[in-house]
């Protein structure tokens, strides 16, 4: 070819091609969509607690994203139901992740509302899950000789806990603690199936 | 819409896109004339190998190795056409000189971010078996460091390379020289700042969010001015070119160099995404940016040095324009194979995965052309350091992508998906393939830039086999470990954490051949430092520049190569 215009016309329609059918068209698809109904807004606190989550890239090892049952097992290791578009309306930005180094979050506060779990597991994952090679968050911590008044101590099993001393979480810890436990996506839904056409 | 409207629209879509293909062919929009092919030689050269970074005994031995098989062609010309000969290789080595200190520039950049970027992969990796180890500083965690890895390679070493090659290729195959080099210098500073300031926004925590889009959008106005000034020098040559036919490696680099800001602008909009939706658009732009801003960069490269290394035009150009077009059309819309079994439209899953497997179209092309090249000059690989690196390169094209085809099938997804599988079929493009050619284009270019040859012939032969094995225990290592990981968590009487502990051993194999790698790119930059400091043997000078090697080899001598 010669003339540089033709190619660069031609790379450029087929790129806006590409553009059209994964940017410009699921955006209109997806622009009327409705959040779900038993779905909540985050609240400040939760809020704060998903920039923690972005910040140290928890999406890196973790899924929001569980699979249907015609595909995978998610739902009978208790991640729940598959979930639709309209499950994410308030997720800015999308946290669906493509690693399961660790198990879908989807419904982490459905399956573990527990804040001492969470907290300690966030400490100390080795703790609670023998053999996990999650790393430990020690830095959303402080570890004093005497916890101040309204401060949260953290409960950890007894040969994790340091002697003598208590741990206590960071206001950040608190956050993304606020934030696990609002991942619950288990009110049910019109027809995940639909979602497949 | 049901699934098979779907498929029979993508397939009306696609064979209209072949049609077109065919009509253009016929309009002879495509130069349907081999010759097309040689405008890379100039008269006489063909037969004639160039390999600078070879030394005068593997550069004589790989001369013969082209000559017993094509004597005949090799560069007889009469004095006329010696004359002209000896004008154009005074114009290539203009054009050489005038990208000289930019090319240097940005492959300096690139070498100091692969060695960033190859510790910052290694300490990731060792984290994800010794999970305490460094876990006590928040901007060395996992999901920071392992993010800094990515990015350092997918906004430093990928991106400079890619730039310092193209800068540094595009005159020679416009025989001009580059002009406005300036804003490319200019450019590639406030580039390196924004990377910079990207990197420690994410040490710090503070970061976009999304996978492979993680640098704050106030940085990547940055970017976006930069890309923008070293764009500008290969506009300018552009339009001040000294040839007729584009020959297919300024297709690919052309059009990469324009698709790419366009990704990166409409990816990093702040505030237009929403909720799934910025989940497609996350990964169409995370996977173009491999599909037409990399891989086009790695493609043009094979396509302009494998035939210059072994004085041989290649086989089949029309193969390779076919190969362009097809990866134009095809390879934009393979991104929603990230999220097969996810909550987006189904169409748009079902269109990414028939469009993977017409990748296969593409890539065949240029495997087949790669392959009809090389027949019968395979020996060539033991005499060309720099042919090793490209032709090896060339072949994990192949594979990455025939790989990447099927796992995006959904029953092979299913189990691969989430896994380090996918890991590893990412390094498989990006290193496999992207990386070893850039090397091996980089062993090419530098004796030209710096007018120096590389000081110790044997370090590359180091880096060679260092990142070759260092990769292989890698891809291997992970293929095993992600697939087992796949299959455990697909059962569900197998608990979660069995898909973690299988993957420990391989996890640790990854990361000594992490370790190898990483060792590798120490030697590569030692080597890259050496000679800017210009150790080793004295180069005659550029009057050496492409003399014929007759003369350089006279029959049964010694090499005269070096002075």
């Amino acid at each position: 070819m010669e003339n540089e215009y033709k190619l660069l016309g031609g790379a450029m329609v087929t790129l806006a091609l590409a553009t059209a059918t994964l940017v410009v068209v699921p955006y209109v698809q997806l622009s009327s969509v409705q959040p779900a109904d038993g779905l909540k807004p985050y609240t400040s606190a939760q809020l704060r607690g998903r920039d923690q989550y972005i910040k140290n890239g928890c999406v890196y090892c973790h899924t929001q994203q569980p699979r249907a049952q015609a595909q995978a097992p998610d739902f009978k290791r208790g991640w729940g139901r598959a979930p639709v578009a309209a499950d994410y309306f308030y997720d800015k930005p999308h946290l669906l992740g493509t690693m399961r180094t660790g198990p879908d979050l989807l419904n982490i506060g459905a399956r573990q509302p527990s804040i001492d779990w969470q907290l300690g597991h966030l400490y100390q994952p080795r703790a609670y899950t023998p053999g996990s090679i999650m790393p430990s968050y020690r830095f959303l911590f402080d570890v004093k000789d005497k916890a101040d008044a309204g401060e949260k101590v953290v409960n950890l099993p007894p040969s994790y806990a340091p002697v003598g001393q208590v741990v206590v979480a960071r206001p950040e810890a608190l956050d993304l603690v606020e934030y696990l436990l609002a991942l619950d996506r288990t009110y049910p839904v019109k027809a995940p199936a639909a979602r497949a056409e | 819409m049901n699934t098979t409207t779907v498929l029979l629209l993508t397939f009306i879509l696609s064979v209209t896109g072949l049609f077109v293909f065919v009509w253009s062919l016929r309009k002879h929009l495509f130069d349907d004339n081999p010759a097309a092919a040689r405008v890379i030689f100039s008269e006489g050269e063909i037969g004639r190998v160039e390999e600078p970074a070879a030394t005068a005994a593997q550069h004589q031995a790989l001369q013969s190795a082209m000559s017993v098989l094509q004597g005949k062609e090799a560069g007889s010309t009469d004095r006329a056409g010696e004359a002209r000969l000896q004008a154009e290789l005074a114009q290539r080595i203009v054009a050489d000189r005038s990208t000289a200190y930019v090319t240097f520039v940005f492959l300096a950049c690139a070498v100091g971010w692969l060695i960033f970027a190859s510790s910052a992969g290694l300490i990731s990796s060792i984290k994800l078996h010794e999970p305490e180890f460094l876990a006590d500083y928040a901007w060395l965690t996992f999901g920071r460091i392992r993010t800094l890895h990515l990015n350092a390679v997918a906004y430093g070493w990928a991106p400079m390379a890619a730039f310092g090659i193209a800068i540094w290729t595009l005159p020679r195959l416009l025989k001009t020289e580059l002009i406005g080099g300036r804003f490319a210098i200019l450019g590639a500073m406030l580039w390196n700042a924004a990377l910079i300031a990207g990197l420690g926004s994410i040490a710090a925590g503070l970061n976009d969010g999304l996978e492979w889009l993680e640098i704050p959008w106030q940085i990547d106005i940055l970017f976006v001015i930069g890309g923008a000034l070293i764009g500008l020098p290969l506009v300018f040559t552009l339009q001040n070119r000294r040839v007729e036919h584009l020959y297919v490696s300024i297709w690919y680099m052309g059009a990469a160099l324009f698709w790419f800001p366009i990704l990166f602008l409409i990816g990093n909009i702040p505030g237009l995404h929403f909720g799934v939706e910025q989940a497609t658009m996350n990964w169409w732009f995370g996977h173009n940016v491999l599909g037409l801003f990399y891989t086009p960069i790695a493609l043009a490269s094979v396509y302009y040095f494998l035939p210059k290394i072994i004085g041989r035009p290649i086989q089949s150009y029309n193969l390779s324009l076919l190969g362009f077009w097809a990866l134009a059309f095809f390879y934009g819309q393979v991104g929603g194979h990230h999220l097969v079994g996810g909550p987006v439209p189904g169409w748009l899953i079902t269109l990414s995965i028939v469009q993977s497997i017409m990748m296969i179209v593409p890539v065949l092309a240029f495997s087949v052309n790669q392959h009809l090249t090389m027949r019968h000059h395979f020996k060539t690989l033991i005499y060309s350091p720099t042919l090793r690196f490209i032709v090896l390169g060339g072949m994990m094209y192949t594979l990455s992508s025939v790989q990447g085809s099927f796992e995006a099938l959904r029953s092979i997804n299913t189990v691969t998906h989430f896994t380090h599988f996918t890991v590893a079929h990412a390094h498989l493009g990006l290193y496999g393939f992207f990386s070893l050619v850039m090397f091996g284009a980089i062993y090419f270019v530098m004796p030209r830039v710096m007018s120096w040859e590389w000081p110790y012939p044997r370090l590359i032969a180091l880096h060679f086999w260092l990142v070759v094995c260092g990769f292989a225990v890698y891809f291997i290592g992970l293929s095993i470990g992600g697939w087992l990981q796949g299959i455990a968590m697909l059962d569900a009487s197998v608990p979660f954490m069995d898909s973690v502990r299988v993957t420990i051993p391989y996890l640790e194999a990854r990361s000594i051949g992490g370790g190898l790698m990483t060792l590798g790119h120490i030697v590569f930059a030692f080597h890259f430092m050496s000679m800017a400091l210009r150790y080793g043997r004295k180069r005659v000078g550029p009057a050496l520049f492409h003399k014929p090697v007759e003369r350089l080899v006279p029959e049964g001598g010694a090499a005269v190569v070096k002075a």
